[in-house]
């Protein structure tokens, strides 16, 4: 029986409890979430809160989800908890989710629920929220209210929080939302039983608070960014919003384009002028880029794609996760030519991650793939403050000031490296030619088989062979001697690690590749020869990271623990799977 | 500077008696007579042959993919206005495969000089119809005559707000050159659409053909380039007469004198290396 801590009833403090906030698309859903996620993180406590939403933006089910804990939490849990729910389809949809010590807060008269149940909690949430506030819309701060009053936060937080929130409405209407949130949390206090739900906080308070695709536009900014063009596709818009958000400030242009192909063609066009360029999208709008990529590798154009993946094929869940991408990141674009891949796993790994990105496309002027999925793109954490002073930006391309000294410019002129010299128009004095035709060293159209051979070589293995000295290190846990090794890449870091360290009877470790191209080949083969047992654990259908593992290393996984219902792994689900083992 | 300074080493592998030869001399004629420095031009092309152009120039040039110049061309100004970016395209290029970037890139407005070497054929393909070949025209691929209404290409610019918009004729490189002068003068998004004898593929729009309907739009006093609708009908002509020349003029703001990039340094020269974050993160603490 493994020991992983579970809010047992009796227990003298419990040390994590998951919340669910559940409604309909357009009661507000995600400003209660994001309050929340602001209080708990500044009353110190770790938290993690993910989103499951439906593609539409009224009705429905939708979910905001947090956990909370005294010690770092990366994945949602099968139970909730405290689940709130603000429609009476929520009810439906959620009560089987509630753990066994847990409770279902819900207006019964509302909802017109005659029903009992031993989880429900009866509360007149919207009567309460007209007769504080004066309408049914302030329930929202009402149930942030209730929420903190049960677990125990100290009001001052919640204040704050609310105050901020509504900063930019009037007068009115902020002090409405206080007045009840106070009424929710006064309620906790006098109806419900306290300490129940009381739990310890982290003392983590020097931390910020960011998704993934926020990490990987700061990231950008902070390589030095110049210019984002894309096409919104869900879930990668948002790293189009924070850019844009901040484009006035650091003087980036951030253009949405008429499509993907012109995105993708526009920051090739954007950095052969010399400025560090960058597109996100997800896999539909990736396939239509596929040509453009190949342009970047026959142009040595460098650029920095992301796809935030969804379940496809074709529209898939528009709003939901998989890793079903990797392959196709891999070979997407028509030829031959080098590339890397991505795979951050957390959000600091996104923001390290798209900074590195931006310096081995300039590097090796080729076109740099950040693969992430909805799962890291939008679900929130606390983290440890960034430490910038590890960030250091150095540009691969002949300064302004060397410039007036070159002469006879070849931009693919031959060198050992495969890396020529990489000018920049206007800078240099006389003219820089670039070609998507097999080209001479001067970029003119040849069909010499020569030179071909000679290009092929330049652009492809000797790039790679440069690439693959440089990858990122693999995260690696408890591998020696374990009774098993979980391999994973991308979003699933933490639910292996949380899984990893949940066992102690038996020794369960993990590594995690956060890029997965060029394969770590020899860091991976020494890790694994004596592995007892291997199992790969991918959010797809097709175990491509483990045929691609074997492909790479003839190392076949025992097992495969796939996922493509199109939710993440939560910890409870892949502890049960790797129980069974 | 002289023409002589803007050959290239390059071969040329066109065919004789192109009409792609009177677009290269009018091209040249116009970079020299505006004196701008090869170093600061950029041409942009995307596939077919008027792609080629660039090659046969000695001036940057960025030779993409079919249908693609024109987002290249876009950003590559937003990343260094500075530059003269100049796109040579053919109407399969620029209205086929490309016809989303045409359509959006005229309401962008970005200052570019679009050159279309329209020969109303396909022929690095050999001889299929082009958006712009005359309906009833028979090809391989169309054995029974082209059915499909011609793509009204200086017509829509208009319509979409183009703020310049003209016609040229590759064998006239005296007025074609001042065509191109004039648009590259233009700030803003400037379309020339160079009807272009294909000597190869096209049997019906020749040499002999063109000479006989073309005539010059601003020869006539009257006419007045500013006037949207005028323009409008005038763009329409297409039969026993062709109207060339400046067909609609009009003044409005670029891309980047709407995004406010115009006045200042381009963004290629602007450093990153000391790009400090520290402060936006207060947002997330």
């Amino acid at each position: 029986m493994i020991q992983y801590e579970k809010n047992h009833k009796g227990c003298d403090m419990i040390h994590e409890l998951t919340i669910k906030i559940t409604g309909e698309a357009g009661q507000g859903i995600q400003t209660i979430g994001s309050a929340l996620c602001k209080i708990f993180k500044d009353a110190g406590y770790y938290l993690f809160a993910n989103q499951d939403y439906m593609s539409r933006i009224r009705g429905g089910n939708n979910i905001f989800q947090l956990r909370i804990a005294d010690k770092p939490v990366y994945v949602p849990r099968k139970f909730s908890d405290i689940i709130i729910a603000l429609d009476r389809f929520s009810v439906e949809c959620h009560k089987d989710t509630v753990s066994p010590d847990g409770v279902i807060l819900l207006d019964k008269k509302r909802f017109k629920i005659a029903e009992e149940h031993s989880r429900f909690v009866h509360i007149p949430m919207f009567d309460m929220a007209r007769e504080t506030g004066g309408d049914e819309q302030f329930v929202n701060s009402l149930a942030c209210g209730i929420l903190t009053g049960m677990i125990g936060i100290e009001d001052h937080f919640v204040v704050k929080v609310v105050k901020d929130t509504f900063s930019q409405k009037t007068d009115d209407i902020l002090q409405r939302n206080l007045k009840v949130a106070k009424a929710g949390y006064d309620f906790s206090k006098n109806h419900l039983p306290q300490n129940r739900f009381s739990i310890q906080s982290g003392n983590f308070t020097e931390s910020l608070l960011m998704n993934g695709n926020e990490a990987i536009a700061l990231g950008a900014i902070a390589a030095g960014c110049k210019f984002y063009s894309a096409y919104p596709m869900t879930p990668s818009t948002s790293i189009m919003n924070v850019m844009a958000h901040y484009a006035k400030d650091f003087h980036i242009v951030v253009e949405q384009a008429e499509d993907e192909i012109a995105a993708i063609n526009m920051i090739i066009g954007a950095s052969f002028a010399g400025v560090r360029s960058m597109t996100g999208t997800s896999g539909g709008g990736f396939a239509l880029m596929a040509e453009g990529l190949s342009l970047a590798g026959m142009t040595e154009t460098p650029i920095v794609v992301v796809d935030a993946q969804r379940p496809a094929p074709a529209t898939g869940f528009p709003t939901r996760t998989e890793q079903g991408d990797l392959e196709f990141l891999l070979h997407a674009g028509h030829g031959e030519f080098a590339r890397a891949v991505f795979s951050p796993g957390t959000i600091e790994e996104a923001f390290f991650g798209t900074i590195r990105a931006f310096d081995l496309a300039e590097k090796y002027q080729i076109p740099v793939l950040i693969m992430t999925d909805q799962h890291l793109a939008d679900s929130y954490m606390n983290i440890d403050m960034f430490d910038l002073e590890r960030i250091k930006i150095q540009r691969h391309i002949i300064s302004k000031e060397d410039s007036g000294l070159v002469k006879d410019y070849k931009r693919y002129q031959f060198t050992e490296s495969g890396i020529s010299p990489r000018a920049i128009p206007s800078w240099i004095n006389g003219v820089i030619y670039a070609d998507s035709d097999e080209h001479t060293e001067e970029g003119h159209i040849t069909e010499s088989a020569t030179l071909r051979n000679l290009m092929m070589e330049k652009r492809f293995y000797k790039k790679m062979e440069g690439l693959s000295k440089e990858t990122e290190k693999l995260r690696v846990y408890d591998v020696q001697g374990a009774d098993c090794v979980l391999i994973g890449f991308g979003s699933t870091y933490g639910v292996l690690k949380e899984v990893s360290e949940c066992f102690h009877q038996k020794k369960i470790g993990h590594i995690h590749i956060p890029q997965v191209w060029p394969f770590p080949l020899a860091e991976i083969t020494a890790l694994l020869n004596d592995a007892k047992k291997i199992i790969v654990v991918e959010n797809n259908a097709g175990a491509q990271l483990a045929r691609l593992l074997r492909r790479e290393t003839g190392i076949k996984a025992d097992k495969s623990l796939l996922k493509y219902d199109g939710r993440p792994f939560d910890l409870d689900y892949l502890l049960e799977q790797v129980e069974k083992d | 500077m002289e023409i002589k300074d803007l050959k290239s080493n390059d071969e040329i592998a066109w065919c004789p008696g192109c009409g792609n030869f009177g677009i290269l001399n009018a091209l040249k004629r116009a970079i020299v007579k505006l004196n701008r420095a090869p170093k600061d031009i950029l041409l942009v092309s995307g596939i077919g042959q008027a792609a080629k152009l660039p090659h046969y120039t000695r001036c940057n040039c960025f030779n993409g993919l079919h249908g693609r110049a024109l987002p290249v061309a876009a950003a590559a100004k937003i990343a260094n206005h500075h530059l003269t970016v100049i796109v040579t395209t053919g109407d399969g290029d620029c209205y086929g495969e490309g016809g989303n970037h045409f359509i959006h890139n005229i309401r962008r407005n970005i200052d570019i000089t679009v050159i279309v070497h329209d020969n109303q054929i396909y022929g690095l393909t050999k001889g299929q119809a082009s958006p712009t070949t005359d309906p009833g025209y028979i090809t391989k691929f169309q054995p029974s005559g082209v059915v499909l209404e011609p793509f009204h290409a200086l017509e829509m610019a208009i319509v979409l707000g183009a703020g310049f918009v003209a016609r040229g004729y590759s064998a006239n490189t005296e007025h074609l050159s001042w065509l191109i002068t004039e648009g590259i003068q233009h700030r803003g998004f400037s379309l020339i659409d160079v009807l272009q004898p294909c000597v190869s593929f096209n049997k019906k729009n020749t040499h002999e053909w063109y000479g006989k309907r073309v005539y010059k739009v601003n020869d006539d006093g009257s006419y007045h380039p500013e006037d949207k609708a005028v323009a409008f009908q005038k763009a329409s002509e297409w039969g026993d007469r062709i109207p060339i020349g400046i067909i609609y003029k009009t003044d409005k703001k670029s891309y980047e004198e709407n995004i406010g990039l115009s006045n200042h340094l381009p963004l290629v020269d602007e450093s990153i290396e000391n790009t400090d974050i520290s402060g936006i993160l207060k947002d997330f603490i």
